[in-house]
């Protein structure tokens, strides 16, 4: 369970320029489920995901981490906590540990990183954790097995069709195993056909236990069977199933 | 700690990897920094054996030499003074020396005109220096002309060519008899160049000088170890006004380097946020930053050292001699004994390869603490 309380997060705070992509949100993600932010562009959708997913702090409020604490132990140790852990005021270092071993990210460009292979970008996430390099490998494979890429394992990632790309993106996401997917616009570069096979692949990491949380405001993903909750954003606030 | 290493071993892999896809922008800093360690290298080489070369011939000189000065210019000495230094205590034996220079306007060049002390040539007869016998195509038996003071022309046939191996001091030396020398300079019998002395006490080399300047006011006597500071010095002169010149050209290759390894694009940029996103730590991306740095500057390094090495001391240095060897329009034309300074070197790798790494590593130290959800916004 992840747990927003009162999150507020500002761009360019005190300037002319200043904005505000979340104001007040409170909200509480359960684990296991798939959580769909739904709203049009600029609402503060992604501005949501980048607070959960801890890659950026926000301007006040408190995020709690509930789940799967055991996998982050030494902050847990670190901090004092045993059952909960408040993630806004960690020091950065902890944040990018807590990114590493929690969540698994997808962003809208894929963002691949161009001219190193497939089998290079899956094992990029594990590189910090100083795995025995055949574990990580032998990881990848099976990620690039299971998601259909085993003739392209070697191929650099700017020969890859757009279906491709998105599949490496999910397997690089998943390479340490993390507890959470979050997913920003993951169809917005895909047909409908392809859409359709992504919304599958989140159902069977569904199946496997893992929360996901989808920012994304096409229908043929919040329509989709396996979607246990949509949480409406509009003017970084939320409306409807909110809370 | 083995957790450690593999990490350490994934983010080289990565650094590999990384540079292979920049291969242009690699390749070009590669052979630029080369460039420049090679010329630093070459100059640093160069006068370092210079210095040496010049010190070992020095090793040979007289002890000490005894020069007349007359409103503070030199002067010939008077013969009699020979006798004077003579009876100082502790000089063993004094000798004088005749040589002097001579312009040769048919070659525009400066020779040096010398009386060996020991089997001089016979009158007539003349012994040549390599550089000398190069530049005007002599051989054995030929005959050169040269206008004497009082303009009239002297002609001597060519008796032996000194060998290439004392090169360096002997490329523009021309040995003649005492007769012939005094002729041709109208030097008085009375007079000779300088006096040569030898002490039987090394220690007391400077007390015997002093005593030499109180008995004979009007000489200055110069000991061995002044000149080997002044050859020292002359080189270290010379080095310098090349290393003014490298400087300039270290200062344009460390804009290049700025610019190159600093600016990172757009691209790079982007990489290092979705590294970040991953749960790549910021010290990790420095680190592949610094791996990046140091494996160019490392091979760049070794290559420029190994280049100026074979320019210099198989090549004899062709491209900076002309600048750094000699004043004479005589090159002399020897090959340098290898000899390395591990200081300079040492100085060499940290003027070079540390600014670079510095250059590499503090843009993409700034680029690397932004906050990761930048990529969110690609």
């Amino acid at each position: 369970m992840i747990r927003l309380l009162d999150v507020r997060k500002g761009f360019n705070l005190a300037k002319p320029n200043e904005y505000i992509a979340v104001s007040g949100v409170t909200l509480t993600i359960e684990a296991n489920r798939v959580t769909v932010f739904k709203g049009p562009s600029g609402s503060g959708k992604t501005t949501l995901l980048s607070l959960i997913g801890c890659m950026t702090r926000p301007t006040s409020g408190r995020i709690e981490l509930m789940d799967n604490l055991p996998l982050i132990n030494g902050i847990l140790r670190d901090n004092g906590e045993t059952n909960r852990l408040e993630v806004t005021s960690l020091p950065e270092r902890f944040l990018t540990e807590i990114r590493r071993r929690l969540f698994g990210f997808i962003f809208q460009q894929f963002n691949l990183i161009k001219g190193i292979t497939v089998l290079e970008n899956i094992m990029l996430p594990s590189y910090p954790l100083g795995r025995k390099h055949g574990f990580v490998t032998e990881r990848a494979h099976a990620l690039i097995d299971t998601f259909g890429l085993g003739a392209r394992a070697s191929a650099k990632v700017e020969w890859l069709s757009g279906g491709e790309a998105q599949r490496v993106a999910i397997a690089r996401a998943l390479m340490n195993d993390p507890p959470v997917i979050i997913a920003d616009e993951p169809t917005a570069h895909l047909d409908s056909k392809l859409s359709v096979e992504f919304m599958e692949i989140i159902s069977g990491l569904k199946n496997q236990g893992k929360t996901i949380i989808i920012a994304s405001h096409d229908p043929l993903v919040f329509e989709a069977g396996m979607i246990d909750r949509i949480i409406n954003v509009r003017d970084g606030m939320l409306y409807g199933s909110g809370t | 700690m083995s957790n450690l290493i593999e990490k350490q071993r994934s983010i080289l892999d990565f650094t590999l990897s990384s540079l292979m896809r920049r291969k242009a922008k690699n390749i070009s800093l590669f052979l630029v920094y080369s460039l420049v360690v090679f010329v630093l290298g070459s100059a640093m080489f160069f006068t370092q054996a210079m210095k040496r070369e010049a010190s070992l011939i020095l090793k040979e000189a007289p002890e000490m030499v005894i020069q007349r000065l007359l409103c503070g210019r030199y002067e010939p000495v008077p013969l009699d003074y020979l006798e004077r230094i003579k009876n100082i205590r502790g000089v063993i034996s004094a000798d004088y020396r005749l040589w002097g220079y001579y312009y040769d306007p048919a070659a525009g060049s400066n020779y040096t005109l010398m009386v060996p002390r020991n089997n001089p040539p016979a009158r007539g007869k003349i012994v040549i220096g390599n550089g000398i016998a190069r530049n005007r195509m002599l051989y054995r038996e030929d005959i050169l002309s040269f206008r004497g003071y009082n303009g009239i022309n002297h002609n001597f046939e060519v008796d032996d060519i000194l060998s290439s191996e004392s090169e360096l001091v002997s490329a523009d030396l021309m040995l003649i008899s005492e007769e012939d020398f005094r002729d041709f300079f109208g030097l008085s019998p009375a007079a000779a160049t300088d006096i040569v002395a030898t002490v039987r006490n090394q220690k007391e080399l400077i007390t015997i000088a002093n005593k030499i300047s109180e008995l004979l006011p009007d000489t200055r006597p110069v000991i061995r170890d002044e000149m080997i500071r002044t050859y020292d010095s002359v080189f270290d002169w010379r080095g310098g006004i090349l290393i003014v010149l490298i400087s300039m050209a270290m200062l344009s290759f460390v804009i290049f380097a700025w610019e190159k390894a600093s600016g990172l694009s757009a691209e790079e940029r982007r990489e290092i946020g979705i590294l970040k996103a991953i749960g790549w730590e910021t010290s990790d991306v420095i680190a592949v930053k610094t791996y990046e740095g140091a494996i160019i500057s490392f091979f760049s390094f070794c290559t420029g050292l190994l280049l100026a090495y074979g320019h210099v001391f198989f090549t004899s240095a062709f491209l900076f001699a002309p600048a750094l060897k000699g004043w004479s329009v005589i090159y002399p034309d020897f090959r340098i004994t290898p000899y390395i300074d591990p200081y300079q070197v040492v100085v060499l790798f940290l003027l070079t390869v540390v600014p670079y790494t510095a250059a590499t590593v503090v843009p993409s130290w700034r680029s690397a603490i932004i906050d990761p959800d930048s990529v969110m916004r690609l």
